[in-house]
């Protein structure tokens, strides 16, 4: 157990501890450089900041030191589906969200061992599992102003009282009956809570939502496609830095296509306080393939920026136009400051799906720089003058293409969900990778609802070296991969780095390991019971030490391929797991809370 | 209990061998609780009907667990041990042991017949001018074969398309590109055989049914497709067991698919 030293910290309330953790986090407000806070020991957010860097100003545990981390706390959640996301510690409390039911256990981190002080079980509609694409996870919680937010797989965002597990309330934002559901983690501006949902393979029609802080209410939805409008994109305050015109969106679909265009909202959002933009990325266009919906189909497969208080839509920006190979952009967008081309910029960094990273000026959405971070044959680089792809055409799939051999990076993306992380002082973004190719097959004949359809198959495969993965130091600005750590499975984890110079993810068969920032050097490595695909988190308990948490519990994408799934084959190694027969023995499933320490 | 066959033999030999099959024989199916005409939870679906048909043969009841056909219906289902049998499934699909096919059935171009479009070919130049309805799936890559076929001749901006799975707040949610013919939002509906068949002899206006030709589209899109019971990999004895019912109540699974207006076809030396 980590608690040595209880005595100066039981007396304080917590409800104390939290109001005073707020008023730190306003004073700290991020101006200046880069927008990462001043350390304050919390993790409140998904990604550390509002500009998503998940860096810690926390530095005991060092590349120096980092050999001697040992877990000193553990908790089984009780739940088998994937763990993705990431715990939240506010005051003296630790949060932790699990997928499909999304139980929250708040845990007290002043009394030894961490017992539990409430826990949420809310009743989440069974059928939004069928409707979940690939596992029924959950990307975690928001703190703000006392209260604890974030959706159910379901369709519905909640407030509890982060003081006692209380509802404040609880608002339907999305409809399963429709396909929408929303795994995604909320995002707090001020009074607006922002949300967004998944479903782009129901043919949903992507939007956003921003409801009241304190009543839930609904206050404005803006749609990631169809006319100016409903997207709330006022020609006044609207500009695309490469489009011109109104109805950008429309204009790039088949009459109609639209109304059930995909761009869905499952992953992560920024904020800049001093432009007040939130970003967001979108996934792909759906349900028509790309040879029925000529056009770019925007803002499918796009970031777009919006100003929080009334959702109105200020720029987007496309990163794959007619989107070929399920590239979503739904990933992280990091908000930091860097210098490109000899200036300081504004910039919006993302690691895409579509094995690029990209740099943008967050305040009009211009491309400032655009370089592959794993291997890429799609395309054959970016046009920086039209902000477009080159796509190579003999990469192109769909049912008229007949068999397309080797695509990289697959439709899984050069990276997925896995937030990457970025350190100010090393100026280095820490990026969890995949390293696989593909093959496309059409005319696989599969059933559904009652309708006989024609799918694809997609048979996946190590890229160059072998490994499937890799976790990568990496420089934006040049374009460069300065070190990786080879892994021999997709690193599904997110990424942390600290100011104490140590970099932390976790592996899909079940490692948690540290390295050194500078070196990529391996630290630490600990077996945490299940792979990993959650999101390290790191804290200043109340004892004043630090200490690193991380989900383990195998799933998401992934999910199929190892557990206890009933199976004829006697080997218990499932069909889809061809590309990684042997993931089975190395890890399950189930979910555990790990909490390191020195 | 269906699933141990050496425990239920063991049973009924307890009970007299030769006696009337044991009375607590279960025939467990997985279906969909809201998609005529093939299942509902009241069981008035064609799939229901033959549920108990084959049931009966067993000398069994049929115990359902319902199930929205969504991703991931044969994982949660059968897949998950919750039930032996699927009541329809493509004909050598994947990650289940289909019996042999006990219809064949096609897509189907339907309309109203007050519009007066006879269309029999997907090569038919008024397809390019008319507004058509098609059922869309959409997961990576997949779609309906009207749709490839349709993009496939670049015929993409008059289409319309409803999602299979639809709104499930509804009934019968697949069925919506029918009802799109009936209220003329579209003139044209390319939907599968059972759906429009069933719905068109419901419907309050005449609606005319032609099956999709060419029934294999150069060089290999079918449009036609042969419908089994599906039952777990490695069941080979209950597919057996369910092929012996076919084979027996064809006269009267005919019957039944006739009478829900299932368009059924025949192979044929150019249709294998």
């Amino acid at each position: 157990m980590m608690h040595r030293r209880l005595a100066f910290n039981v007396a304080l309330p917590v409800a104390l501890l939290a109001a005073g953790a707020t008023a730190l986090m306003a004073q700290t407000s991020p101006k200046g450089k880069g927008m990462a806070t001043k350390e304050d020991g919390q993790w409140t957010m998904p990604g550390k900041d509002y500009g998503s860097t998940r860096y810690s100003g926390l530095a005991q545990i060092t590349a120096t030191n980092a050999k001697g981390l040992r877990p000193v706390w553990s908790f089984s959640t009780g739940v088998l589906g994937g763990h993705e996301g990431q715990p939240l510690v506010v005051g003296t409390m630790m949060y932790v969200v699990t997928p499909y039911p999304n139980v929250v256990y708040a845990f007290d981190l002043t009394k030894e061992g961490y017992p539990l002080k409430w826990k949420y079980r809310p009743w989440v509609s069974p059928s939004a599992i069928g409707i979940a694409c690939c596992d029924v996870v959950n990307r975690g919680a928001f703190y703000s102003d006392g209260k604890l937010v974030y959706n159910l797989l379901d369709g519905n965002t909640v407030a509890l009282d982060a003081a006692n597990g209380k509802e404040l309330w609880k608002t339907k934002v999305a409809d399963v009956n429709r396909g929408e559901s929303t795994p995604m983690a909320p995002i707090v501006v001020k009074d607006r809570v922002i949300v967004g949902t998944a479903g782009g393979e129901y043919g949903v029609r992507g939007w956003v939502k921003g409801l009241d802080l304190n009543s839930g209410k609904i206050v404005w939805t803006g749609y990631n496609v169809g006319p100016d409008n409903e997207l709330l994109a006022n020609p006044e305050t609207f500009k695309s830095f490469y489009e011109k015109g109104n109805d950008l969106s429309v204009k790039s679909w088949p009459k109609d296509g639209w109304k059930n265009g995909g761009a869905p909202v499952w992953g992560w959002m920024s904020y800049d306080p001093e432009l007040d933009l939130v970003y967001y990325g979108t996934g792909n266009p759906a349900p028509w393939n790309t040879d029925q919906r000529p056009g770019d189909n925007r803002w499918a497969t796009s970031v777009l920026a919006r100003s929080p208080g009334d959702g109105s839509l200020r720029w987007a920006y496309q990163f794959t136009p007619a989107d070929n190979w399920d590239f979503d952009s739904t990933q992280e967008m990091i908000l930091t400051e860097l210098s490109i081309g000899g200036r300081m910029r504004k910039v919006l960094a993302h690691f895409d799906k579509n094995g690029y990273a990209f740099a943008l000026d967050r305040t009009t959405g211009e491309l400032l720089t655009a370089h592959p971070y794993v291997p890429v044959n799609w395309t054959k680089g970016y046009d920086m003058k039209t902000g477009r792809p080159m796509v190579d055409t003999t990469k192109m799939t769909g049912e008229s293409k007949g068999n397309v051999k080797n695509i990289c990076p697959t439709l899984e993306g050069g990276k997925n969900q896995q937030p990457a992380a970025y350190s100010p002082v090393t100026k280095l973004f820490y990026v969890p990778t995949n390293n696989m190719c593909m093959d496309y097959a059409g005319a696989k004949v599969s059933y559904i609802a009652g309708a006989p359809y024609i799918g694809a198959t997609t048979p996946y495969y190590p890229g160059e070296g072998g490994n499937m993965g890799a976790f990568i130091a990496y420089d934006l600005a040049s374009g460069k991969k300065v070190w990786q750590v080879k892994e021999p499975y997709p690193v599904w984890s997110g990424a942390l780095v600290t100011a104490g110079g140590v970099a932390f993810y976790g592996t899909l068969d079940g490692w948690f390991k540290s390295v050194d920032a500078k070196t990529g050097k391996v630290l630490s490595k600990f077996k945490v019971g299940s792979g990993v695909i959650g999101n390290p988190i790191t804290f200043r308990g109340p004892d004043g030490k630090q200490y690193v948490a991380i989900y383990a519990g195998f799933g998401g994408d992934w999910f199929l391929l190892s557990g206890d799934v009933l199976s004829s084959d006697p080997a218990d190694i499932r069909p889809p797991a061809t590309f990684m027969p042997d993931i089975a023995r190395h890890t399950s499933q189930g979910g555990i809370v790990w909490i390191f320490g020195l | 209990m269906f699933t141990p066959r050496g425990s239920l033999i063991l049973i009924l030999c307890l009970s007299g061998c030769g006696s009337a099959p044991h009375p607590s024989r279960d025939l467990r199916v997985c279906a969909d609780p809201n998609n005529l005409p093939f299942s509902n939870q009241r069981q008035e679906g064609f799939e229901n009907r033959l549920a108990e048909l084959i049931a009966k043969e067993e000398g069994a009841t049929v115990r359902y667990t319902w199930w929205p056909q969504r991703r991931g219906f044969i994982r949660n289902t059968l897949g998950a041990g919750k039930c032996d049998l699927v009541m329809g499934m493509t004909t050598g699909a994947e990650r289940v042991l289909t019996t042999r096919p006990y219809y064949r059935s096609t897509y189907v171009f339907v309309s109203r017949k007050d519009r007066h479009l006879t269309v029999t070919s997907l090569d038919d130049p008024v397809l390019r001018t008319v507004k058509i309805g098609v059922q869309l799936i959409g997961d990576d890559y997949a779609n309906t074969p009207p749709v490839h076929a349709l993009s496939r001749r670049g015929i993409t901006g008059n289409l319309v398309g409803y999602s299979v799975f639809g709104d499930y707040s509804q009934q019968n949610p697949p069925a919506r590109v029918i009802d799109a013919v009936v209220a003329r939002d579209v003139d044209l509906a390319v939907a599968w055989g059972p759906l429009a068949g069933y719905f068109a002899k419901r419907s309050g206006v005449p609606l005319v049914l032609t099956p999709v030709l060419p029934a294999i589209d150069p060089p290999g899109l079918r449009f036609t497709f042969d419908i089994s019971l599906a039952v777990r990999p490695g069941d080979g004895e209950r597919k057996q067991e369910l092929e012996g019912v076919l084979d027996k109540r064809k006269k009267e699974i005919d019957r039944i698919l006739a009478e829900y207006g299932v368009p059924v076809v025949l192979p044929s030396p150019g249709n294998p």
